[in-house]
């Protein structure tokens, strides 16, 4: 039962992310979304591990955070070298490589 | 020392791939040294090669050497494997013979070339070292694949060879890229032959669908025994064999190609279309001379295809203007006396004529050459004269030359070879007054054509002025080809002078010799010999009073409306360029060229939906990330949709 309101709520986290990743424009709105989504996921596994009364689903959230930290301190410079190139954080700015 | 006999092919084409794969590293010195070389060694290796064969010969007639197995299939095996029999060893030591002259002459040729910068053709082709290696790779591949196809042991190792020895001479035609009617010359010429050559695959598989292998040996001893002589099957085969020989030695229907591969550089003229290639079709006849025995009516084709061809290129060669013209006329000219004499079965006449024509033309081309060089690239005959002074070198080996070509009575070797064609042409079972009648009118024009040439180039007035000589490179392979054009007669010296047949002798263990009939109707040997050296010398005599400078009387005949009119259908060789452009080319060009027909459509309409199909997928590539980010989203809802219901 638990676990049902669980996961419910990390599909509503993970779908609000996605959501907010896709109108957001700003990138730093954008990273913030996509916390989110990884907050929601993060959350299913832990629900699954209390499910199944297992300690993977911990261990899973543990890489998730470390994923995270990772990814955002490689992401915010990313976004300081775009913004010193471009002065602006608006992603549709940055559309130069296309097809 | 037959063992070595794989050497033989295999260095030239080791010469090839190092100069081809590792030839940027080699200044001009080591390019000359790898490309001479090669051929050096195989001609040294040959000359073993023929020792060991001679040693062994009466018991042993012929060598086979399997390299290893190359097709394996429904039945027949392959191999690269080589046949050594005293035709290949004839062939086999004029290709590395006369190869490697021309090789030693072109070293100093293509550089001189280069240097002078007056083959404004070569732009910067041919002065920099990047146009020497690939002319050296281009003849040492030739020389390879030459030998590839004369030693082959089954006619797919042949097809082989006779198709590398056709991708050579279309890339050394077109040497000289730069100006396009070279590149039109390599076409034409890889075209032409093409034609034949489609003809002898077709041959191939017929026979290959009627005894499952293509082993030279097995073939026609098969083809002996099942094949009853006359037959519908035999008479295709052989006529297929013969459309690829004509198609290759520039006869009759299919000789437009060759005067116009004269483009390529002279050294490329002499080996490919003079002394080597353009025999391969001899060659084929020679080797399938069984099949073609089983063809009656094909081997009658073969002496009459030769007999008309040696007349219309000799009248070509008449009136030509450009030196190497009038040679590529007079080879096509030769070609026919070997063509009449394979076709009343005298193969090993052919077989002389072939020795010996490879020696005195490629002399002639390579003395030509000379003189172009010493004269800025001019080739235009009218613009020459009076050189028999700047170079005596030159002036005596292409007197010498000529004088084998015209068949210069007891001294040269071109009289010998000629005379027995024209001896078997008679008197053969297979023969007949009027092969003889158009043999002997040929020589006739033999003499007129080669002396016409020696009195316009080296007599007369100075008109273009001569710079420089040949060096050394350049003058040993000229006095060595002409030593040979002088002594290459003893080979077989004829019943009336003195009887030595060692050639067809030594040809008998491969060959079927021909045993002279006694009939009544046939004029004694001696006759016929007298008859052919006084048409000789008259043809000498007429150029002599004709072209010598001082006489005026050819321009009288030669100006009058109906010798102007002869003069230009002779020099556009009898019309069958034309005749070929309204009949073949321009239909053609215009079935190409016409964009609206349904097969057009169907390929343009392809490449129209391709084009619009890849316009609207870049379209998604947009460069914006968000659209990206709700792409994947999209793409794994859908994933997921997939994989759970």
């Amino acid at each position: 039962m638990l676990a049902t309101h669980a996961l419910v709520l990390a599909m509503l986290l993970f779908g609000l992310g996605l959501i907010g990743l896709l109108v957001r424009r700003n990138v730093l709105y954008m990273l913030l979304s996509i916390e989110v989504m990884l907050n929601g996921a993060s959350l299913a596994f832990i629900a699954a591990g209390s499910r199944w009364a297992q300690p993977d689903g911990q261990v899973m959230f543990l890489f998730i955070l470390t994923l995270a930290a990772a990814e955002v301190s490689v992401a915010l410079g990313i976004v300081l070298q775009v913004y010193y190139r471009f002065r602006t954080l608006d992603a549709d700015a940055f559309s130069l490589m296309k097809g | 020392m037959l063992k070595l006999l794989w050497l033989i092919p295999a260095l030239p084409m080791a010469g090839f791939l190092l100069l081809a794969l590792l030839g940027d590293r080699f200044t001009r010195r080591h390019v000359a040294w790898v490309g001479v070389g090669s051929v050096g060694a195989a001609a040294m290796i040959n000359g073993l090669v023929a020792v060991g064969f001679v040693r062994v010969l009466p018991d042993v007639t012929s060598y086979t050497q399997t390299l290893w197995t190359w097709v394996e299939t429904s039945g027949m095996a392959t191999g690269i494997a080589f046949h050594l029999d005293a035709l290949s060893v004839v062939m086999t030591l004029v290709i590395t013979g006369v190869g490697f002259l021309i090789h030693l002459y072109s070293t100093e040729y293509i550089i001189d070339t280069g240097k002078a910068g007056v083959s404004a053709p070569a732009g910067p082709e041919g002065d920099n070292d990047e146009g020497y290696r690939r002319f050296f790779a281009y003849m040492n591949l030739f020389v390879a694949s030459m030998l590839t196809l004369v030693l082959a042991d089954n006619l797919l190792l042949l097809y082989l060879g006779w198709e590398g020895v056709g991708i050579c001479s279309y890339l050394l035609i077109g040497f000289w890229y730069r100006e396009p009617e070279n590149g039109a010359a390599a076409q034409k010429a890889f075209i032409v032959t093409r034609i034949g050559d489609t003809g002898f695959a077709i041959g191939l598989f017929a026979l290959f669908a009627s005894f499952k292998t293509l082993s030279i040996q097995q073939v026609q001893t098969l083809a002996a025994e099942s094949w009853p002589v006359g037959s519908g099957i035999a008479i295709a085969v052989a006529a297929l064999l013969l459309a690829g020989a004509v198609g290759k030695s520039a006869q009759l229907p299919l000789q437009v190609w060759l005067p116009d591969a004269m483009a390529g550089p002279t050294p490329v003229s002499a080996l490919i279309h003079a002394a080597t290639m353009v025999t391969a079709g001899v060659y084929l006849i020679a080797r399938m001379h069984v099949l073609f025995s089983l063809a009656p009516p094909v081997h009658d084709a073969v002496a009459v295809i030769g007999v008309l061809t040696l007349l219309l290129a000799g009248c070509s060669a008449l009136v030509q203007r450009d030196i190497k013209r009038v040679l590529a006329y007079s080879t096509i000219s030769q070609i026919g006396y070997m063509f009449l004499a394979l076709g009343v079965g005298a193969w090993s006449a052919a077989l002389f004529h072939f020795v010996t024509h490879a020696c005195f033309k490629a002399l002639l081309f390579l003395a030509a050459g000379a003189v172009i060089l010493s004269l800025h690239h001019e080739q235009n005959i009218f613009r020459m004269g009076g050189l028999r002074r700047h170079s005596p070198v030159t002036f005596w080996t292409f007197l010498i030359g000529a004088s084998a070509l015209a068949g210069m009575p007891l001294i040269t070797a071109g009289f010998y070879s000629k005379d027995w064609i024209l001896w078997e042409a008679w008197s053969a079972p297979l023969g007949g007054p009027w092969l003889w009648a158009g043999g002997a009118l040929g020589a006739l024009l033999t003499g007129l054509y080669s002396f016409r040439l020696v009195f316009r180039v080296f007599f007369g007035d100075v008109r273009t002025k001569p710079h420089g000589h040949p060096g050394p490179a350049m003058s040993i392979p000229l006095i060595v080809l002409a030593l040979l054009s002088l002594g290459a007669g003893v080979l077989e010296l004829p019943r009336t002078l003195g009887d030595s047949p060692l050639f067809s002798q030594f040809l008998s263990s491969a060959l079927p010799q021909l045993e002279p009939t006694v009939d009544s109707l046939v004029p004694s040997e001696g006759v016929l010999q007298l008859a052919v050296t006084l048409l000789s010398l008259l043809g000498i005599g007429l150029a002599a009073a004709f072209f010598l400078p001082a006489r005026g009387a050819v321009e009288h005949v030669a100006n009058t409306a109906w010798g102007r009119a002869l003069r230009m259908f002779w020099l556009e060789g009898w019309g069958f360029d034309r005749l070929y452009e309204v009949l073949a080319v321009r239909p053609w060009r215009r079935l190409t060229r016409d964009a609206e027909d349904a097969i057009d459509a169907w390929y343009d309409g392809l490449a129209e939906s391709l084009r619009r199909f890849h316009v609207s997928l870049s379209r998604t590539q947009n460069g914006n990330l968000r659209w990206y980010a709700a792409t994947v989203g999209l793409g794994a809802l859908v994933l997921v949709g997939f994989f759970a219901f």
